[in-house]
């Protein structure tokens, strides 16, 4: 089905200036992150000069790689225990018949209700009181039991058809032998929706390492960029917007090239 | 030889029950297995604090947090009667209803937009879903610039407009909008891709057969594609709800809930109250309330998702 020219024009004035809106606070950003200080504070608004002395600047005299190194390990032990541990339960809940299956199955659902901010304090006198204030283990262990992974990959392990565990069981194979060499296998792109969505959004998590962190040696890079900003001079906006930059990159990077696989599989979870 | 048949049979019923009560027992033990690690960490790290920041609530504590008198419902009396609380709850109120109906509308205008086949629209609809990938934190860092009042763009844009300088997160009158515009835009990236993949899920013969009878475009978009959306529509409300009530980087970097508490959202009024004021006991009251609105939520979630709301 051909669209008429004119609804064409219409719909491309509208998809270009929607782009506009949506896109400029990070294109100023990254415009304004090569502009010296002296410029920004003169409010011009295109750059006249192009310099790279405000990363220069930011790496100088931020521990910014280490930041961001945190929040790359952080982000991957998170990810990799959300992988683990939301598989084997969903496994269970497709694979294994026992009783009292659908009251624990009751249970994940009922930790959906329950947001992170109300059960905040308690975790922090937990972390603290077990000493990983600071910690690698602190900042992650946490978020590793994921109600909504679960549920994902119990929709994808369901369309794996039931004879073929019974056949597997005939032939003398062991749940944990048919989990890893049938089940994930299967199962690859599902986990790699969860993978990208776990590193997304525990790379841009902000309370927790807010709270659990104030050694810069753990300090992720969210936090940093709090620091950055509530430290520097207003005269450093430059030195800033850098910041920001190097901040959004990975993620950014990570969602253009996983994009399609991200709206299907969340649409997936998101409805069932 | 019905005599001797019948005790062998028993006997064999009897091994039968028993292997098939082992084989139960085995999968059940198989199964807590795989479920334990799940199990253990919601309850240390989400159904123990649960329990706990209700304990909590009905006590005041020192700073490390131990209970210190017993007080029973006073904390609820209390923040019930304080000013700043109030002003909290109405101020969450409101930025929730600027920022719901504001990311739905936003992001259904684009995922309606690039939903179209169109030459490029890939491009498009990477843009739009982009702010999904920028956190919070370097979110704020734009608006916090754009929000500058001298050299941020807005006022910029005013001044060549002619139009007065706004004090965009200093003024009260302003400042809870202005973080609400920002909130508008670091959400709509995900549901514009939420909606997106619904739109896509549409069947197009739907759409076929409508031309066939010569619909026009609102009138497909009224009868077919809003209907025909509404689970997904649903669903992205009921999450914007939640994350609205959630609500704290953006505070913290913006405005630390000033000027005079206009943005002291609920989360943010947590937080100062356990971590900087150490009054464990009324922030975990406050913690509880928040708790159930949102107990409340997703409750309406389950029970209207179930009836997947609306297919024709």
């Amino acid at each position: 089905m051909t669209i008429p020219l004119r609804t064409k024009i219409i719909l491309y004035t509208l998809l270009v200036l929607a782009a506009l809106i949506m896109f400029a606070p990070l294109l100023i950003t990254f415009m304004m992150s090569f502009m010296s200080g002296q410029e920004i504070m003169m409010g011009n608004m295109i750059p006249t000069s192009f310099s790279l002395e405000n990363y220069v600047a930011v790496f100088q005299r931020f521990p910014l790689v280490r930041y961001l190194l945190n929040s790359l390990v952080m982000s991957l032990l998170i990810m990799t225990g959300q992988l683990i541990i939301s598989s084997l339960a969903a496994y269970a809940f497709v694979f294994i018949e026992f009783k009292g299956r659908d009251l624990i199955f009751f249970l994940f659902i009922a930790t959906m209700m329950v947001p992170f901010e109300a059960s905040v304090i308690p975790n922090f006198h937990t972390i603290r009181d077990l000493n990983w204030l600071n910690s690698y283990q602190g900042l992650a262990l946490p978020f590793f039991a994921m109600a909504f992974g679960t549920f994902l990959l119990r929709q994808n392990f369901k369309q794996i058809p039931k004879e073929l565990k019974e056949a597997s069981q005939i032939a003398g194979i062991g749940d944990l032998k048919f989990f890893l060499t049938v089940v994930l296998p299967v199962a690859k792109t599902s986990l790699l929706t969860l993978g990208v969505y776990g590193f997304l959004t525990s790379w841009n998590m902000y309370l927790w390492p807010l709270l659990t962190t104030t050694d810069d040696r753990f300090r992720t890079v969210q936090i940093g960029l709090r620091q950055l900003q509530s430290q520097e001079q207003l005269n450093e906006w430059g030195v800033i917007m850098a910041g920001a930059i190097i901040v959004v990159i990975p993620t950014l990077m990570i969602l253009f090239l996983g994009q399609k696989r991200l709206q299907q599989g969340l649409t997936e979870g998101a409805l069932k | 030889m019905k005599q001797v048949a019948l005790p062998y049979q028993e006997h064999e019923h009897k091994g039968l029950l028993k292997a098939l009560k082992l084989q139960r027992m085995a999968s059940f033990s198989k199964g807590m297995l795989f479920l334990l690690p799940s199990i253990i960490l919601f309850s240390v790290f989400l159904f123990y604090p649960l329990g706990r920041t209700l304990y909590l609530s009905f006590f005041l504590t020192n700073s490390s947090g131990q209970t210190t008198v017993f007080v029973g419902l006073e904390n609820y009396m209390n923040i019930f009667n304080s000013p700043i609380f109030l002003k909290s709850l109405q101020s969450t109120l409101l930025f929730v209803l600027y920022t719901v109906p504001g990311t739905i509308l936003v992001s259904l205008f684009l995922a309606i937009i690039a939903n179209e086949k169109l030459k490029g629209v890939g491009l498009f609809r990477t843009m739009y879903a982009s702010t999904m990938g920028i956190s919070t934190a370097a979110a704020s860092v734009f608006w916090l610039f754009l929000f500058h009042p001298s050299i941020g763009w807005l006022n910029q844009l005013l001044k060549l407009l002619g139009a007065d300088a706004i004090g965009w997160l200093t003024n009260p009158d302003w400042a809870l909008f202005s973080v609400s515009i920002a909130t508008i835009w670091m959400n709509s990236g995900f549901t514009f891709l939420i909606l997106l993949g619904g739109l896509q899920s549409i069947d197009q013969y739907l759409y076929e057969s409508a031309n066939i009878d010569g619909a026009g475009y609102f009138y497909k978009l009224r009868r077919i594609t809003l209907p025909m959306l509404s689970p997904t529509l649903f669903f992205v409300i009921t999450v914007s709800f939640i994350n609205a009530f959630q609500t704290f980087g953006q505070i913290d970097m913006l405005t630390r809930g000033g000027p005079q508490n206009e943005t002291n959202l609920i989360v943010y009024s947590i937080y100062q109250d356990a971590f900087m004021n150490y009054q464990f006991g009324t922030a975990s009251a406050q913690a509880m309330i928040l708790f159930f609105i949102i107990l409340i939520l997703t409750l309406i979630q389950f029970k209207l998702g179930e009836r997947k709301v609306h297919y024709q």
